[in-house]
């Protein structure tokens, strides 16, 4: 007792001899907020009206700042009664775009922890890389093929090859008329934001390959995968091609970016075999489990976190409905997801594992990224209800099938991401016009087109390079064999 | 002089350190270790699939110690350590030739 009220005369002098001085001596302002917080409100409106006024007044005689003001409403041209929304449109867009760049992070921590950390330094390297990549090929050739324009020539609706961009503020990029409230953002937002997303669909098939896939292999196969195939079937849906002709409904990409990912990785996965070890001589199952948790658990919820800005950011405004909207059914998926997958696995396989449960989450995420907005809260549990079961059985049964996926990538957005898309049609509410016909023609073409193009170039890869290590340096450990580096060098 | 290896359980350690404490030893040296004896492994599950974990992971108490402190230390590892089921662990007993405290260059009993 002696020691507490010790520190409390302590703290109460240093407040009463340090605290208040300094508190009087700044302006006014701030002399009122030492009263009681009703004071303190009720005493700074008036203060800040009085200075208002006395601003005007000044600016009157001095052509200032609101005359600035009014320069950027004069560039906004006709646009110029949307500015302030479209500033808190585009303002939302780029911390969306920052949010889905999180995602990265998310997602590097999340095959670090589920894999050996052997292997650690590659894993690392190859997820900063693809950002890298992404984002560079999206400025040079993606964003202008992933959404051509009017003129979506050659193939009618399949197929354009765009240009480097180029002054994306330029021609009126920078006002409301860019996009009006249906893309309430720059250009160079537009940009940014498309950018962030085109590099995690590469990183989906990094997780599927680790522990055994070739650096130089996997690196020219994300750069072709995230250059030229993720633009061109992205453009199919959102640049205005076939499936936007078709009245597919995609809010987010459950198809385009986590189904492309899910089914790209299945494609590699085939082709390139098991880890060693992974199955005895039996065909038996023998798990190699990751070696952080923390990592692993740490990378899901800032996946989770980043995806707030990858649905959130979709609503491509600030408008407050959809936006509220989405930010609720995401939520609740994902959270749906954790229990569903975390229940399922303590009922079927008898203890209650983490890394389904984790999983789980971002089964429910994708599953709610293609219909977030058309959805009800409820509509939205049940998503993310049926996507935990749904992902437990298929990293259960694709493991069983020989598919060796160390961090359940061909699960979360393969298997999830085709759930997302029919969820879509059976979850939407009036007058969302999704057709189950379309949804069903439009994620097979995109699953079908990930898996072709993946196939291919990673056949050839396979055929002419090869896309494994081998089996001395995969033992090593491709830290060892591939970095000449440790991820944990002290002895700890 | 003696050195003594105990394989113990990790959650004893305090206890251990705290008994050799009594006795007036106060130097040694533990490493993470895992092994097994007869204490059988267990079965995990690991995204659907059991796989057995035969190692269990223990901890290597390493102490040096003069003959005639080398009784009453032994009683203190095995007192502290035991719980009576299995996997309690072991105590080895080892000559030592020769002990040197690098600060000073004290040999024998005094590097102890």
């Amino acid at each position: 007792m002696k020691a507490i009220t010790h520190k409390l005369k302590q703290s109460l002098l240093i407040w009463l001899f340090v605290i208040l001085p300094l508190a009087g001596l700044s302006p006014t302002l701030m002399a009122d907020d030492e009263a009681a917080p009703p004071e303190a409100e009720t005493t700074e409106e008036p203060a800040s009206s009085d200075t208002e006024e006395a601003e005007s007044t000044d600016e009157e005689a001095e052509a200032g700042p609101v005359d600035d003001y009014q320069g950027l409403l004069d560039n906004q041209g006709e646009y110029a009664p949307a500015f302030d929304f479209f500033t808190t449109s585009m303002l939302w867009t780029v911390i969306a775009a920052a949010m889905v760049f999180i995602m990265h992070l998310g997602f590097s921590a999340l095959e670090v922890g589920l894999t050996r950390s052997k292997n650690t330094v590659n894993i690392l390297f190859k997820n900063a890389f693809i950002i890298s990549i992404g984002l560079l090929t999206y400025a040079i050739c993606g964003f202008n093929t992933h959404y051509p324009g009017s003129e979506f020539d050659a193939a009618n609706g399949w197929f354009s090859w765009g240009s480097m961009i180029g002054d994306l503020n330029g021609d009126g990029g920078d006002t409301w008329g860019y996009g009006g409230l249906s893309l309430a953002m720059t250009g160079y937002g537009d940009f940014i934001f498309q950018a962030m997303f085109a590099a995690t669909a590469a990183t989906i098939v990094s997780g599927a390959v680790a522990e055994r896939v070739k650096l130089s292999s996997f690196l020219i196969f994300a750069t072709l995968l995230v250059g030229v195939a993720y633009p061109i079937v992205g453009s199919w849906h959102w640049g205005g091609g076939v499936l936007e002709g078709m009245g597919f409904k995609d809010f987010a990409g459950s198809a385009v970016v986590h189904a492309f990912g899910g089914f790209a990785a299945l494609a590699c996965v085939l082709i390139l075999g098991p880890r060693k070890g992974k199955y005895d001589s039996d065909g038996n199952v023998k798990p190699i489990p990751g070696h952080s948790m923390p990592l692993a658990a740490v990378g899901v919820f800032l996946l989770w976190f980043g995806w707030y800005g990858f649905n959130g950011g979709s609503v491509l405004s600030a408008d407050p409905g959809p936006l509220g909207l989405v930010f609720t059914t995401t939520s609740l998926a994902a959270a749906m997801g954790v229990v569903s997958a975390g229940l399922i696995s303590w009922v079927v396989f008898s203890k209650p594992d983490l890394s389904m449960a984790l999983n789980g989450a971002l089964a429910g995420l994708v599953g709610i990224t293609a219909n977030a907005d058309i959805v009800t809260p409820m509509g939205a549990m049940i998503i993310g209800l049926v996507a935990g079961v749904i992902v437990v059985f298929s990293v259960a049964g694709l493991e069983k099938l020989k598919i060796d996926d160390p961090v359940g990538a061909i699960s979360v957005h393969g298997t999830c991401g085709i759930w997302g898309i029919l969820a879509a049609y059976f979850f939407q509410v009036e007058g969302s016009g999704v057709e189950l016909g379309v949804q069903i023609k439009g994620i097979l073409l995109v699953a079908i087109a990930a898996f072709a193009f993946s196939a291919v170039v990673f056949g050839v890869l396979k055929a002419t390079i090869g896309v494994r290590v081998s089996d001395e340096e995969e033992e090593e450990g491709l830290d060892k064999a591939e970095h000449g580096a440790e991820a944990y060098p002290d002895f700890n | 002089m003696k050195k003594i290896e105990a394989i113990i359980k990790p959650f004893k350690l305090d206890e251990v350190k705290d008994a050799l404490a009594e006795v007036g030893l106060a130097g040694m040296t533990v490493t993470e270790v895992k092994g097994f004896g007869r204490q059988k492994g267990h079965t995990e599950v690991y995204r659907g699939s059991e796989y057995t974990v035969d190692f269990l992971p223990k901890i290597k108490l390493e102490i040096v110690v003069d003959e005639a402190q080398l009784e009453e230390a032994s009683k203190a590892i095995i007192g502290a350590a035991k719980t009576g089921k299995i996997g309690d662990g072991k105590v080895f007993i080892l000559p030592v030739e020769e002990a040197i405290r690098i600060r000073t260059d004290e040999t024998g009993a005094e590097a102890v």
